[in-house]
């Protein structure tokens, strides 16, 4: 973990500069005359939630679209007059939200490199897809109400991103959780849908457990959930290492695995795929997905201190990277395909973090979102196209048909793929090589990725020649190209894609890791062989390119070889297609949580255990009850009798003498024999 | 301080009882009885709402404190007052009695004059609970609201009224007879019934440790049951599936978690102390038990009871953690959850009254139809969940981390799990009630989406929710006062930080990060 | 001796009071006609009366043969004779008119067909 430690100070000096509280405006930046107002980066998109969520359908379509698009784009610009600000980090508090005895949560936003990285990427990424759902929603009944969703997605996400203290980042967590459950199920009317949504939003739920779990840890140990007191008490004690710091780690990593899709919690992904194709480009690619990688490189400085968690976070990453590849190769619905690939691509994301390279994971972070929101908004088109047809087997020969979505999408899979000089290829070679020179260990991991990246062109090419190439095999669709509004996010999206990875060129990721340096650590994968990451880099698109042509042989020249090889291994094919059984195997689990509540819990201890008591009780009353109500006969007669013996008892007992009934000096006899 | 805050709670127990008299009296001719309880009930609203206006907040003990012997022998007093733990309460209660009548407006079709005097009979009781300071004038106010409930629920039971009734008055009125007997027992050892005085005393003198314990557990056994604590909860879902809504969202809880931390921690912190972790356990287990049944359950109502288990019995946690962080979130999610549940009742019993039926499996995809019901639904279940900004979160990670930190680690963890399962039922619930295909039942019944009377109902709920997740320091400000106790201050001589728990450890920044 | 002028023994009166007591008793637990058991009822009062009057009797010659006596005391026994002869009206009132009430209700007097207090 050569870049652990050095950074904290630097790191820290910057973080403990907070403003006084309550402070509106007052960043801590020297110059008082920048006006951060970081506050508009999440609001913004929250006024539009209110405005369109409220009275979305009461108001004329071009407004709803105006607002919707305004809200991203205020946010956009807000982000981007703050990029060039000399004093990172700008904090900026709020006022407290919890303040009991020893529990001090505020609203504090802070905006470092780090943060201003990913809010480039979110409300930029985010701002293309909006405009390129006006166009791909334009004839739905719910058109207020998705964007309405998207802008609080915006709102949750942003908030997440800028939240200076642990609980904060955790009400962004769970809200963009909320967003995406709103969203993939958006069209609640189909039953797959909603179950989809329910399905990610309990997965997820399981991870914040985790998530939740260590932020008690951090409480208990820290005292504290700001970051930078959390990183400055770290650097105070530089002995405190592993025990429970790597407890809080996997608490963390754990969170990490819902939110990212990552083993063994990536099962909600591929569901989530009933949304509406922007919020998988958006949420399910681009954004959400990735705020477990931009949780463990906030919290890096813990991780820095647990070798042992780091090396786990980076088994996850590599086992998911490959677990997912494989996966993808056989499914036969476009967008699934994808959300495996974007599955085994935020794997690499976590084998960056694993090994360190956090600044090459923050630059893998980046390019995929471009190039894996252009495949999926591609998708979108070809979908679109197809007349919401996602199955490839029906698709084929749109080269011709659909020219601009073809060429964009073939840059995208170029880019994933890993291909010189697109982006994937510059952040792809940063995460292999900095996992190979991380000892035996590492190169295991290295060669994982390898495979994974041999995979990734696998799967890829086949989409593009299943989708573009050949002949089209289905009869009823008229393809025809998307309108400009989903074509224009296309092509810049393609231009990131393409042009996007030279941001990180150069030694120490280039210009793009000296600007996160500050925050992550400088990049610093050397070794003493000369030549070697050039040599690893020519091994990594040979790799590719080899992969592009098993594709090209399978898939364009011999089309019905991929039938026979799944025939003839029909065993793997199978364990493939059915994703390695995970799903009925937690299905298993789910099943078998409800048998026992259901029999055993709801029948045995409620029904005969807690019930049985209780009727045992009452109907011990009910039978003294039934005993003595036999007196009651309700005639007159008998009660008078009852009475009359009655009387006659009591006047018997007081005037025997042993009874003892009335005091001495009052005793009848006695008087009488006064 | 002026006169009206000499009498204001005097008046707030009086204007229901008035208005009670004014039902009762006047014919049951349309709608008269529903706007003379609305009105009553807003004006009692208003009274209550006085309350935090003029509450100082930095002032510890009771406000608003009215004291004057009634009765010379026995010493029974008309003792009442407000402190930081009850002043929200009292608001509360304020604040769903008119939601109650709007919840009724168009459930209630017979004999109106009966049910909304009972009704605000109930609600002068309930204030009567949150109030007294005396208690025997405790107990009158306890013992009353349980009789208009029982009889509301026998008349207006939807299938089986009077058993569900039954079992509700035998489950609640039995353990209220050990209560009187220790409420006697201790006059008869010190010659009081108030509660002010009581508490020095039971801190100062000497008593008879094993009397005492019995005491305390007639004690915490009344309450125990109206909460309902895991496996006293037999009643529960037979009342919420009979009782009318109105009653329903304010039978659980509240009553019994305030009294537990006024007068079981309040007067014997000694037993309470001993008891906690039996209490701990059975809290835990609620929470986990009435998560997994709330999981199987086929009629809405009942599902929300199991759920309320669930959430309650995490409130006990937070109780007997004996942390005063965890006090203060334990009352906080008292507020949050009454104003939960009277969403969800409202909701529920909207649909109950436009379709008949509570069977789950009966609705589906109602979303489309009514919009304004799912949208409602939907918050009212992310605020039950516990999603950050709504008032949930707050309560639920304010009780888990100071039981985390201060009180034990394993329960908090596995209460912490209660928080994966209530979004399975919930979210299972909303699935199946609001979306997938329109089932062929929903479709044969028309049917219009919330009128005004419920929108009035809902709204204010659903703000307050969103208000009190984001702005919780207007609440805690008042309550962080309220729930120290004076023994924990002074009689026992902790500082207001430091646990009642001998055995907690308070722990050490990072002695297991150091190794 | 006069027998007119010898005063009657104190017990004669007690025994037709008890007397008088137990056939009340005795008619009300035989008699089926609600009018007869009512107007056993009467006998008891009555019975119970004859006693009050006859211990009052007691006291006041003790009074005044020895003029030390229990003094105004001693016509406490007189009241409550009236208190009960009140109290037999009021309940001859009311009495009647629930036999009444009963009789249109069942058509019945008979007290062992009128068992509308049973559970």
């Amino acid at each position: 973990m050569n870049t652990a430690t050095p950074h904290i100070e630097h790191f820290l000096s910057l973080w403990l500069s907070q403003p006084e509280p309550g402070g509106f405006f007052v960043g801590s930046s020297s110059e008082k005359f920048t006006l951060a107002s970081l506050w508009l980066i999440p609001l913004a998109p929250f006024g539009g939630f209110l405005v369109n969520g409220i009275l979305g359908r009461k108001l004329p379509r071009w407004l709803v679209t105006l607002i919707a698009l305004l809200a991203p784009l205020v946010s956009f610009l807000v982000v981007l007059s703050n990029a060039t600000s000399p004093a990172f980090p700008l904090a900026e508090s709020y006022g407290q939200w919890i303040n009991i005895g020893t529990l001090h949560i505020d609203f504090s936003l802070v905006l470092d490199q780090l943060s201003l990285v990913m809010l480039l990427v979110i409300t930029g990424v985010g701002f293309l897809i909006h405009v390129y759902s006006v166009g791909y929603m334009q004839h739905d009944k719910g058109y207020a109400r998705f964007f309405s969703y998207l802008n609080l997605f915006l709102f949750f996400m942003t908030t997440l991103v800028l939240a200076g203290n642990v609980l904060l980042m955790f009400v962004g967590w769970e809200g963009v959780g909320l967003a995406s459950y709103l969203l993939i199920g958006f069209w609640f009317q189909k039953p797959s849908a909603a179950d989809a949504g329910k399905k990610a939003f309990v997965v997820n739920r399981v991870g914040d457990f985790g998530f939740l779990i260590g932020i008690f840890l951090l409480l208990a140990n820290f005292g504290t959930l700001t970051f930078g007191e959390i990183a400055a008490k770290l650097a105070a004690n530089p002995g405190w290492t592993g025990g429970v710091i790597t407890v809080i780690c996997l608490c963390l990593l754990f969170g990490a695995t819902g939110k990212s899709a990552q083993l063994p919690l990536y099962v909600w992904l591929p569901d989530a795929m009933e949304g509406p194709t922007p919020v998988s480009a958006l949420i399910h690619a681009a954004t959400m997905v990735t705020a477990g990688v931009y949780m463990i490189t906030r919290t890096h400085f813990l991780f820095d201190r647990s070798p042992f968690a780091l090396s786990v976070v980076a088994i996850v990453g590599a086992a998911t990277a490959l677990f997912a590849a494989t996966m993808g190769l056989v499914q036969n619905d476009i967008k699934r395909v994808l959300a495996y690939s974007t599955i085994s691509q935020l794997g690499y994301m976590f084998l960056a973090c694993g090994v360190a390279a956090y600044s090459a994971g923050i630059f893998h972070l980046v390019t995929h979102a471009f190039f894996k929101a252009l495949l999926f908004l591609a998708a979108g088109s070809v979908i679109h196209a197809m007349g919401d047809e996602q199955d490839m087997r029906k698709m084929g020969g749109l080269r011709k048909k659909i020219p601009v979505t073809f060429w964009t999408m073939t840059a995208a899979v170029i880019a994933i793929c890993g291909i010189y000089p697109f982006a994937g290829f510059f952040s792809k070679d940063a995460i292999l090589y900095a996992a190979f020179l991380q000892g035996t260990g590492g190169k295991v991991l290295w060669f994982v990725g390898l495979v994974t990246a041999l995979l990734t062109a696998l799967y890829m090419f086949r989409l593009w020649y299943m989708t573009f190439f050949g002949e089209m095999r289905s009869h009823d669709a008229h393809p025809h190209e998307s309108p400009w509004s989903m074509l224009g996010p296309l092509v810049i999206l393609a231009a990131l894609s393409i042009g996007g990875g030279f941001m990180g060129v150069g030694a120490g990721l280039g210009r793009f890791g000296a600007f996160l340096a500050p925050i992550t650590g400088a990049y610093t994968a050397e070794s003493s062989t000369p030549h070697l990451e050039l040599y690893m880099s020519i091994l990594a698109v040979a790799v590719a390119l080899l992969g592009w042509f098993i594709a090209d042989l399978f898939y364009r020249q011999r089309p019905q070889r991929p039938a026979q090889v799944a025939a003839s291994l029909s065993g793997l094919y199978n364990l493939l297609y059915h994703k390695y059984y995970v799903d009925e195997f937690y299905g298993v689990g789910v099943k078998a949580l409800l048998g026992f509540s259901r029999w055993f819990l709801e029948m045995f201890v409620d029904g005969a255990v807690l019930g049985g008591t209780a009727w045992l009780l009452a109907s011990t009353a009910k039978l003294s009850g039934a005993i003595l109500q036999r007196w009651q006969s309700g005639n007159l007669r008998s009660y008078a009798a009852w009475l009359a013996v009655g009387a006659a008892a009591v006047l018997l007992f007081a005037l025997l003498p042993w009874t003892n009934f009335w005091p001495a000096s009052m005793h009848f006899f006695q008087r009488a024999g006064r | 301080m002026t006169a009206i805050d000499h009498s204001i709670l005097t008046w707030i127990l009086l204007v229901p009882l008035a208005g009670a008299i004014v039902v009762a009296l006047l014919p049951d001719q349309g709608k008269l009885p529903n706007w003379i309880a609305l009105l009553t009930a807003l004006g009692t609203f208003a009274l209550t709402l006085h309350l935090p206006a003029h509450f100082i907040a930095n002032q510890g003990g009771f406000q608003f404190e009215i004291n004057r012997l009634w009765i010379t022998d026995p010493a029974i007093s008309y003792h009442v007052g407000v402190d930081g733990l009850s002043l929200w309460l009292v608001v509360l209660t304020g604040l769903l009695a008119p939601i109650g009548v709007l919840a009724s407006w168009n459930a209630i079709q017979t004999r109106r004059k009966v049910f909304y005097s009972l009704f605000l009979v109930q609600q002068t009781s309930m204030f009567g609970v949150f109030v007294a300071l005396d208690l025997m004038l405790y107990y009158g106010f306890w013992e009353l609201s349980l009789v208009p409930m029982a009889v509301l629920i026998a008349m207006y039971g939807r299938k089986e009224g009077p058993k569900a009734a039954l079992k509700f008055f035998l489950f609640t009125f039995i353990p209220s007879a050990p209560l009187l007997v220790a409420i006697l027992w201790l006059y008869a050892r010190t010659h009081t019934f108030d509660f002010v005085t009581l508490q020095v005393l039971l801190n100062h003198s000497v008593f008879p440790a094993q009397a005492m314990f019995w005491v305390a557990l007639a004690f915490l056994f009344a309450f125990a049951v109206k909460v309902p604590v895991f496996p006293l909860h037999g009643w529960i879902a037979d009342t919420f599936a009979e009782a009318p809504v109105a009653m329903a969202m304010v039978v659980a809880g509240k009553l019994g978690l305030y009294s537990m931390l006024r007068f079981h921690v309040g007067l014997f912190p000694a037993q309470a102390r001993a008891i906690a972790p039996l209490l701990m356990a059975l809290a835990v287990i609620g929470v986990l038990y009435g998560a997994c049944l709330a999981l199987v359950q086929r009629d809405f109502f009942k599902l929300l009871a199991f759920g309320t288990v669930s959430h309650f019995s995490l409130v006990t946690l937070a109780i007997y953690g004996l942390t005063l962080t965890g006090w203060n979130g334990a009352v906080y999610q008292i507020l949050s959850l009454g104003i939960v549940e009277a969403a969800m009742f409202v909701l529920l019993g909207a649909l109950d009254v436009r379709f008949g039926t509570s069977q789950i499996a009966m609705y589906g995809g109602l979303a489309a139809k009514l919009p304004r019901t799912a949208s409602y639904f939907v918050i009212a279940v992310l605020t039950m969940i516990g999603l950050p900004l709504l008032s949930g979160f707050v309560g639920e990670f304010v009780i888990l981390s100071s039981t985390f930190t201060g009180a034990s680690r394993s329960c908090a963890v596995l209460a912490a799990l209660g928080t994966i399962l209530s979004a399975s039922y919930m979210l299972w619930l909303t699935q199946r009630l609001f979306y997938g295909p329109e089932s062929t039942f929903a479709m044969s019944k028309p049917s219009a989406d919330l009128r005004f009377g419920e929108l009035a109902a809902l709204t204010p709920l659903v703000l307050l929710m969103l208000i009190m997740g984001v702005a919780p320091s207007l609440w805690f400000k008042t309550i962080e006062k309220g729930v120290h106790p004076p023994q924990a201050r002074n009689s026992m001589g902790l500082p207001p930080s430091v646990l009642l728990l001998p055995s907690v450890i308070v722990t050490e920044p990072n002695t297991e990060g150091q190794q | 001796m006069n027998l007119f002028q010898q005063d009657v023994p104190l017990a004669w009166y007690l025994l037709l009071s008890a007397a008088l007591f137990s056939l009340g008793v005795v008619g009300f637990l035989i008699k089926r006609n609600l009018i007869t058991v009512f107007m056993s009822i009467e006998l008891m009062l009555n019975a119970v009366n004859l006693s009050f009057v006859t211990f009052a009797h007691q006291w006041h010659m003790q009074f005044l043969n020895t003029q030390s006596g229990p003094g105004a005391d001693a016509v406490k026994g007189q009241i409550f004779v009236f208190f009960v002869m009140m109290v037999a009206a009021a309940e001859a009132a009311v009495g009647l008119a629930i036999i009444i009430a009963v009789f249109r209700a069942r058509a019945t007097l008979a007290v062992d067909r009128i068992d509308l207090m049973k559970l």
